[in-house]
């Protein structure tokens, strides 16, 4: 790993924490309603996947994906705003925390349905090899997901028609306050993809070249034989389900047990260690960020309210012709 | 003149599929038992042969997931007709309908649109019990950014699959299966239907009848029936569910000045419901008797076939609520 | 220095209950500290704090239950942010909106007994034009009272009005009122025409030299009063016209009743506004003289609402004539039932071509107003015709 990547990947990281913690405080000051589903503790599993992903692939995530838009390109001013349900927003300010969206940059939400988009996912794969493109499509989804029918549909169908989808599965092990082990009845979760003979890994998703290796090594995979993949990552997430929790069905202790694997520390001592970085700049990166979140919320805060008389705007095309 | 041809709806269903495969690369037929079994009603017998298995896709029982997987190839720029064998199992897909579908357009503040064609078997009859007798045409219509679509006819059962490829947004069209053997003539030179309208298809001036799918053919009985006893009915077939149309509907009731609406489906909550109060809220001062509705009775549908035929309007139900609209003995 | 508030956690939350604070005055605080630990109907929830600062003043104590936005502690931040002060005053009404509830009132009670049953659409017809609907019957369902009953009413009550005046009893009182019924009865039979009468229109220009040369070469012999005019030329070639077409000279009432009396209703526009429509009865068996003397009689009478109702009921057709010095043409709309009605315009001299020559020629526009139920452009088009070699051929009138 060159020192600029390794950079970058932790300025990612970063970001991500910084920007959710300020989601969190503009939240407590109402500026953002709705639900906000907060990523920390789990940044290094969309850095990491991401990074193996080109401008080509696509990306679909579920209502906790800041981190995803985030480490996908999205600016933190875009993101900011959509929360503000302002029109600078990325999804024009329609869709809020739990929607967000860029086409351009084939980010495809921000899906709040758990599991709605793994079937949504298989059909764009399936678009991709019957247009003869090479390119992939990369779904996240929690534990929780993998318990409904549209999970095991899904896998069915990527399996059966051999489309190219890179399935990951974000283990934090707990579908909302609900324990893996009173969710699913077989905790290695990456058994239930080759229950449906489709390449299945599990890997520690709380070390980021861990999940880089994985990642990359799924993606090459997946170009090469058209099939898709089950990646498994297990985290953890060091804050509440959502703002409003209460958090009555895990022990403290067992988030300051997890809080010791935080990735960016981690991946911040690798850095460090493979002397890829300096305390000072790791500084410097931080100071930008700081700068780089505040500078969204003030884009936030001046950002406009689209007019009422739009309310009725993007529920059909413009041009209907039927 | 026009040039006529005879045709059941079966096969007028069916060249409308092969037309849409024939004109544009992108399109595909997906859904169970459409391929090696030639579709559980023999729509699409024989085009499995002609197409390959590429454009004809037999999937798993798996309607959520293979309807997800229809909105996402269409997302990602393929044009696929999805089937839905009936609608009964429709509702396992509703999901991906209701929240994908119809949804992302906006919430995705207008970047994705969801040019997908789902296609479903609807209708009560052939004593198929409660499961399998389901007239859910306003729950769909219930749901903005979805276009809902009934073929009423065998002119609409040939050529509204042309136009729905056409829409950039989700289209819900229901076929029913009960008329599948039912022969009809239809003309030769007329290729396109207007599916954003509704279709007057009897012109008359004492009252509107105003109904869709398997109501048009058996409203279009009894307005001829109704005629030869002098009475002068206007029949609308509603053909698109939503959004309405609301400007032909008003216009026959307001040169009526009396409705009548005819569905199968249940009658709370109902197409006619919301038919009723547009025109109440639109045109009351065109009324000159109060609106009539005839749906379907709010039961599960019966498996005896004398219980199943009351439970929704007939002929006579039709003929017998005009003449009392109209005062006529 | 700032105010430390009760945050929003969710729209769900209005208020918490202070449980214990886990930092005291003086201390200095970092963000993501837990600054206090607050009971919610969700449970105890760990209070963060987003700045860096000192913690000046705790303003509650622990049992105390606040809402939303209130004031929890003064902090004093370490490095002074400004946005860090939107929170306070200003927002509890955004966070806590007050809604009251609306006293509905109890409902009346109505008693339907005295409620004049109505269809909508009579009900407005009936104010439309003055009806008081307390007196009428209905024949809808119920007994309820619809637009066929409203419009015989107006009928009626115009007939009324009419005979009243014919009579030679009315007062001038009576006048106006009649004044009043007749501009409703135009309305409410011109609405009618219009909203039911899918109309097709048609219009030939006809040379009147002939007519007009052959009208004013009798009048030179005649005395003033017995003088003629174009109208009456006009009503009789119109009237020989009918007779050649017939389908013009009708009725529609569930299909086409084609009548064969013609007899001609004559458009007579009133002072006070508003038109009427005396009938020449018979006129394809009368001579011009004949028509030009019931004109004489029927007019006056006409315009002083002097007609008795008969004469206003029996039309088969109607024609109107716009007079010298209006409008070139004129479209009318249909009284129904009949199918047609006809218009003349102005007679007025206007270039005019024949046989490859351009001359000045007193020329009139006449227009069919036909009812496309009953009949085609087709027959529209031959009565023109026939008109037209009708007046080519004055002396055959």
């Amino acid at each position: 790993m060159k020192a600029e990547e390794g950079q970058h990947l932790l300025y990612q990281m970063q970001l991500i924490r910084r920007f959710e913690e300020k989601s969190a405080e503009q939240y407590t000051k109402a500026k953002i309603r709705g639900f906000l589903h907060l990523y920390i503790g789990e940044e290094a599993v969309a850095v990491g996947v991401i990074q193996a992903l080109t401008d080509e692939d696509s990306i679909l995530s579920t209502y906790r994906e800041h981190g995803h838009a985030l480490a996908r390109g999205l600016s933190a001013e875009s993101v900011m705003a959509e929360m503000y349900g302002k029109k600078e927003g990325c999804s024009m300010g329609r869709g809020g925390s739990m929607h967000l969206f860029d086409a351009s940059k084939r980010f495809y939400g921000g899906n709040a349905i758990v599991s709605g988009h793994l079937p949504l996912a298989v059909g764009m794969a399936l678009a991709l090899k019957k247009q003869n493109k090479k390119n992939i499509t990369c779904c996240f989804f929690g534990e929780g997901a993998a318990a409904e029918g549209e999970f095991h549909e899904s896998m069915n169908l990527a399996a059966l028609w051999n489309v190219p989808v890179l399935f990951v599965c974000e283990n934090n092990l707990y579908a909302m306050g609900t324990a893996l082990k009173y969710t699913h009845s077989i905790l290695e979760l990456e058994k239930k993809g080759m229950a449906y003979g489709i390449d299945s890994v599990a890997v520690d998703g709380m070390n980021l070249m861990a999940v880089i290796n994985a990642a990359n090594k799924a993606v090459t995979k997946i170009k090469k034989t058209g099939k898709p993949y089950f990646l498994v990552c297990n985290t953890y997430r060091f804050r509440a389900h959502s703002m409003f929790d209460a958090e009555l069905y895990r022990d403290k202790s067992e988030v300051e047990e997890w809080k010791k694997r935080d990735p960016i520390a981690i991946f911040k001592k690798y850095l460090l260690q493979e002397k890829l970085t300096t305390e000072q700049e790791i500084a410097i990166i931080e100071a930008r960020i700081e700068s780089e979140v505040q500078r969204a919320v003030d884009f936030a805060e001046s950002g406009t309210l689209e007019s009422i008389e739009d309310l009725t705007k993007f529920v059909y095309s413009k041009k209907t012709e039927l | 003149m026009k040039e006529i041809t005879k045709i059941t709806y079966r096969e007028a269903l069916k060249q409308g599929v092969r037309e849409a495969l024939q004109n544009d690369e992108r399109v595909f037929l997906m859904g169970e038992d459409v391929g090696r079994y030639g579709g559980a009603f023999a729509v699409s017998k024989g085009l499995l042969q002609e197409f390959g298995e590429d454009k004809i896709m037999d999937v798993p029982l798996s309607e959520s997931g293979f309807v997800g997987a229809g909105i996402g190839a269409a997302v990602a720029g393929m044009k696929p007709i999805v089937e839905v064998m009936t609608v009964n199992f429709g509702l396992l897909a509703m999901d991906q309908i209701v929240n994908n579908a119809a949804t992302l357009l906006h919430m995705s503040g207008g970047q994705m649109n969801v040019p997908v064609v789902i296609r479903m078997g609807c209708g009560i009859g052939r004593q198929l019990a409660a499961q399998h007798s389901h007239s859910w045409e306003p729950l769909f219509a219930h749901i903005p950014g979805l276009i809902v679509l009934s073929a009423g006819t065998h002119e609409d059962a040939r050529h509204m699959l042309a136009k729905a490829l056409k829409s950039p947004d989700p289209v819900i069209v229901f076929e029913y299966t009960s008329m599948l053997n039912i022969e009809k003539e239809i003309p030769v030179n007329i290729t396109r239907v207007d599916i954003s309208k509704a279709k007057v298809r009897k012109v008359g001036k004492d009252i509107s009848i105003i109904t869709y799918g398997i109501g048009v053919y058996k409203c279009m009985d009894a307005a001829n029936e109704l005629a030869s006893i002098g009475i002068d009915t206007e029949v609308v077939d509603l053909r698109i569910l939503r959004p309405l149309d609301e400007e032909t509907i008003l216009a026959s009731v307001s040169k009526t000045h009396k409705a009548l609406i005819v569905e199968d489906a249940w009658k709370s909550v109902s197409i006619s419901s919301e038919i009723s109060a547009r025109i109440m809220e639109k045109i009351f001062y065109e009324l000159d008797a109060p609106v009539l509705r005839l749906a379907g009775v709010e039961v599960p549908i019966p498996y005896p076939l004398h219980l199943e035929d009351a439970s929704v309007p007939q002929k006579n139900d039709i003929i017998n609520a005009v003449k009392k609209m109209l005062n006529h003995d | 220095m700032i105010e430390f508030v009760m945050p929003s956690l969710g729209a769900d939350m209005e208020d918490g209950t202070l449980v214990e604070w886990r930092k005291k005055k003086g201390d200095t605080v970092k963000r993501g500290d837990i600054i206090a630990e607050v009971e919610t109907q969700k449970g105890l929830i760990e209070i963060e704090i987003f700045d860096e600062a000192v913690i000046e003043k705790l303003l509650i104590g622990p049992g105390t239950k606040v809402p939303v936005g209130s004031p929890l502690a003064l902090i004093n931040p370490i490095h002074d942010k400004a946005e860090t002060i939107v929170t306070t005053t200003a927002k509890k009404d955004l966070i806590h909106p007050i809604i009251e509830k609306e006293k509905t009132p109890a409902s009346p009670t109505v008693s339907s007994d005295d409620r004049i049953k109505i269809s909508p659409l009579a009900k407005r017809i009936a104010t439309e034009n003055n009806i008081d609907t307390s007196t009428l019957s209905g024949s809808g369902e119920n007994g309820a009272i619809t637009k066929e009953d409203v419009e015989k009413s107006i009928a009626k009550k115009l007939k009324g009005a009419l005979s009243q005046e014919a009579l030679g009893t009315t007062t001038e009182d009576e006048t106006a009122s009649a004044s009043i019924s007749i501009r409703a009865a135009v309305a409410a039979a011109m609405s009618k025409s219009n909203r039911e009468i899918p109309h097709y229109y048609l219009e030939k220009t006809i040379d009147m030299t002939k007519a007009l040369v052959l009208m004013n070469k009798a009048n030179k012999e005649r005395p003033v009063k017995q003088r003629l005019l174009p109208a009456a030329l006009l009503i009789r070639a119109v009237a020989l016209s009918l007779q050649e077409v017939p389908e013009l000279n009708a009725l529609w009432d569930n299909g086409l009743q084609i009548r064969s009396d013609i007899n001609i209703g004559f458009v007579v526009s009133l002072r006070k506004g508003g038109i009427i429509v005396p009938a020449i009865p018979a006129a394809n068996l009368k001579t011009i003289d004949e028509i030009m003397s019931a004109l004489n009689d029927i007019i006056p009478r006409a315009k002083a609402l002097k007609l008795r109702s008969s004469e206003l009921s029996d039309s088969t057709i109607t024609m109107t004539s716009i007079g010298e010095g209006g409008a070139d043409s004129v479209y009318g709309i249909i009284y129904p039932p009949q199918v047609a009605i006809i218009g003349f315009g102005n007679i007025s001299e206007q270039p005019f071509a024949e046989n490859g020559m351009l001359g000045v020629r007193p020329i009139v526009r006449v227009t069919v107003s036909a009812d496309h139920r009953a009949t085609d452009g087709l027959i529209g088009s031959r009565f023109l015709t026939a008109l037209n070699r009708h007046l080519q051929n004055p002396a055959s009138l």
